[in-house]
């Protein structure tokens, strides 16, 4: 089993609050790995706490250890652009920037070193086409992003951090906010996604995480219930609360 | 039985007296707006039956009050530009820094002690800085620049910049507070810095309101009197040189207003002629700032 991330004894607090408790989680390379949980459970603080967007938010402080690909993302020598450049975000809400699609693309691509007209054009593509998006939106790249659907400006999104060449990409609930039909596009898209991609996706769905992911990781109240094989845990969960939260019974 | 009919109640005549009553404030303003045109119009029409057109808009001489008369607005024109140009330069970077420092760097508490702060600024009369360009500016520019003139364009120009940054910077800073966090997070998921996140997101994505913000600080510049009737002088000399006294639109026409001219003279429709140039100008300025606004809306 190839890791990519390991997560130990990860405590997190907002002030006073604890909102994760002692998480261990090893997460596999090239699968996708599943968080969920009844809301206010710490799924989000626990998937910004990967990137370090967390951060960015005043009070907080972080215990326990965080590696990628065996490098500690709390040393002091990790740059976070550098970690937020190989361990991609994806929101609940689409947030295209209000600029071009084309544009919303090369974003990254450009900031990371200034590439020719031409290869950002085959960054462009390319990311496009990983995300599913290229024969929509081939004739109007130009066009502002904000003109697209909802489906159309998530899988942007998706195409917007694929080209920043990550090797981890997070997602935070990313198709809560879409339509049934966008969410299936989206959720098609994943399997493409893993060949290359470290996945790790909240759902609050678990007919989501059910269909899509190989390892699923169930949160309560900040801690970590269980954490296994997807199949192994919806068929016969170890936990006691696992089976009664995914069988409908609280939450 | 109940009804859906109108019924004649005191409720309906009360809201139909307010309704007439707030039509009548609303159409005072347009009609002192459509009687102020009318009587610039008006006197500048009778003006150019007396003076060429050509020779107002050509001649760079003014001296409509000595003998021989000239009536060459060009010096004014100039004058009004130096400064308007000039407080832009003092009154966009400084605005625009202080929208993007309060909107993407302040923390909350200073934020809340900074705006007011700004707001008071905006709030202090014109006269004020008049006398702050006279009394502080210009001495300071003298000793760094000896050939200043007592009363200079360069001068009035920071003044009246300094005067004009709270009103560039309160605009831009709305606009950037517009900007959703969601799209700041994007980016510094993104791996952007504070400082990427400000002018390659938030600035990028607000450019038609600082654009319009600019316009309309350009255009109050020009309609701005006080400051420049105090520390510009009353010089309507045909120089680019800031150091140089000069005259503007507004200086002359409170220089005109101040004297003894009898009414129905050449010299007294000039201020007419004036008015009605800067009116237009500002006019335009303020309708191009509009259009901005209007042609690149900023959605998210
Ligand atoms: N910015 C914040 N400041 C303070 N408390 C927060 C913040 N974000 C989340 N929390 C708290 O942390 C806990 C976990 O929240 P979150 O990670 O958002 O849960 P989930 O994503 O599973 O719904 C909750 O109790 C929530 O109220
Ligand atoms: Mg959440």
């Amino acid at each position: 089993m190839d890791i990519k991330m390991k997560i130990e004894n990860l405590n997190f607090f907002y002030g006073e609050l604890q909102a994760l408790k002692d998480i261990n989680i090893e997460i596999e390379s090239k699968k996708i790995t599943a968080l969920i949980g009844p809301s206010g459970c710490g799924k989000s603080t626990f998937i910004t706490s990967l990137n370090r967007m967390s951060d960015l938010i005043e009070g907080t402080k972080v215990e326990g250890k965080i590696t990628l690909d065996g490098e500690d993302i709390h040393n002091s020598e990790v740059d976070v652009i550098e970690l937020r450049k190989q361990v991609g975000m994806l929101f609940q809400k689409p947030n295209p920037f209000p600029k071009s699609i084309y544009d919303n693309v090369i974003y990254g691509p450009k900031r990371y070193g200034g590439k020719r007209k031409v290869e950002l054009d085959e960054v462009v593509e390319k990311s496009l086409r990983g995300a599913a998006l290229w024969d929509e939106v081939k004739d109007k790249l130009h066009q502002s992003a904000l003109m697209l659907s909802g489906g159309q400006q998530q899988r942007l999104c998706i195409a917007r951090c694929l080209a920043a060449q990550p090797e981890v990409l997070l997602m935070d609930e990313p198709t809560s906010a879409l339509d049934p039909l966008s969410t299936l596009k989206i959720e098609e898209l994943f399997d493409e996604l893993k060949k290359n991609y470290t996945i790790i996706i909240v759902t609050h769905s678990m007919q989501q995480a059910a269909r899509i992911s190989d390892n699923t990781a169930f949160f309560l109240n900040g801690e970590l219930i269980e954490f296994g094989k997807t199949t192994s845990l919806y068929m016969k969960p170890v936990n006691s609360l696992t089976e009664e939260y995914i069988t409908g019974r609280f939450g | 039985m109940r009804t859906l009919h109108k019924s004649k109640n005191k409720y309906n005549l009360k809201e139909s007296i307010i309704v007439k009553i707030l039509y009548v404030f609303a159409s005072i303003s347009i009609l002192t707006t459509i009687a102020i045109v009318v009587t610039l119009l008006e006197e500048t029409i009778v003006f150019f039956r007396e003076v060429s057109i050509i020779e107002f808009f050509t001649s760079t001489k003014w001296t409509p009050t000595l003998r021989p008369q000239n009536f060459g607005v060009l010096p004014l024109l100039t004058g009004t530009m130096m400064i308007a140009v000039g407080s832009c330069i003092v009154a966009l970077p400084m605005g625009l820094g202080s929208a993007i420092y309060l909107s993407e760097y302040a923390p909350k508490n200073v934020r809340k002690t900074v705006k007011p702060i700004l707001e008071i600024l905006a709030g202090i009369p014109s006269i004020v800085y008049g006398f702050f360009a006279l009394t502080f500016i210009t001495p300071l520019l003298k000793t760094i620049l000896p050939e200043t003139q007592v009363f200079n364009a360069a001068s009035a120009s920071i003044a009246m910049g300094i005067m004009i940054i709270p009103m560039v910077a309160s605009l831009s800073e709305d606009a950037m507070m517009a900007v959703p966090d969601s799209i700041r997070q994007a980016a510094y998921a993104l791996g952007s810095t504070r400082q990427e996140v400000a002018l390659k997101i938030v600035v990028p994505a607000t450019l038609s309101s600082i654009g319009a913000a600019f316009v309309l600080a350009f255009s109050r510049a020009i309609g701005e009197t006080m400051i420049v009737a105090i520390a510009a002088g009353q010089s309507p000399v045909f120089t680019l040189n800031p150091l140089d006294s000069i005259q503007t639109m507004t200086g002359f026409m409170v220089n005109i207003s101040l004297g003894d001219i009898q009414q129905g003279t050449i010299e007294y429709k000039t201020v007419f002629a004036v008015a009605a140039l800067l009116f237009a100008i500002t006019f335009v300025m303020n309708m191009t700032a509009k259009a901005i606004v209007n042609r690149y809306k900023e959605e998210y």
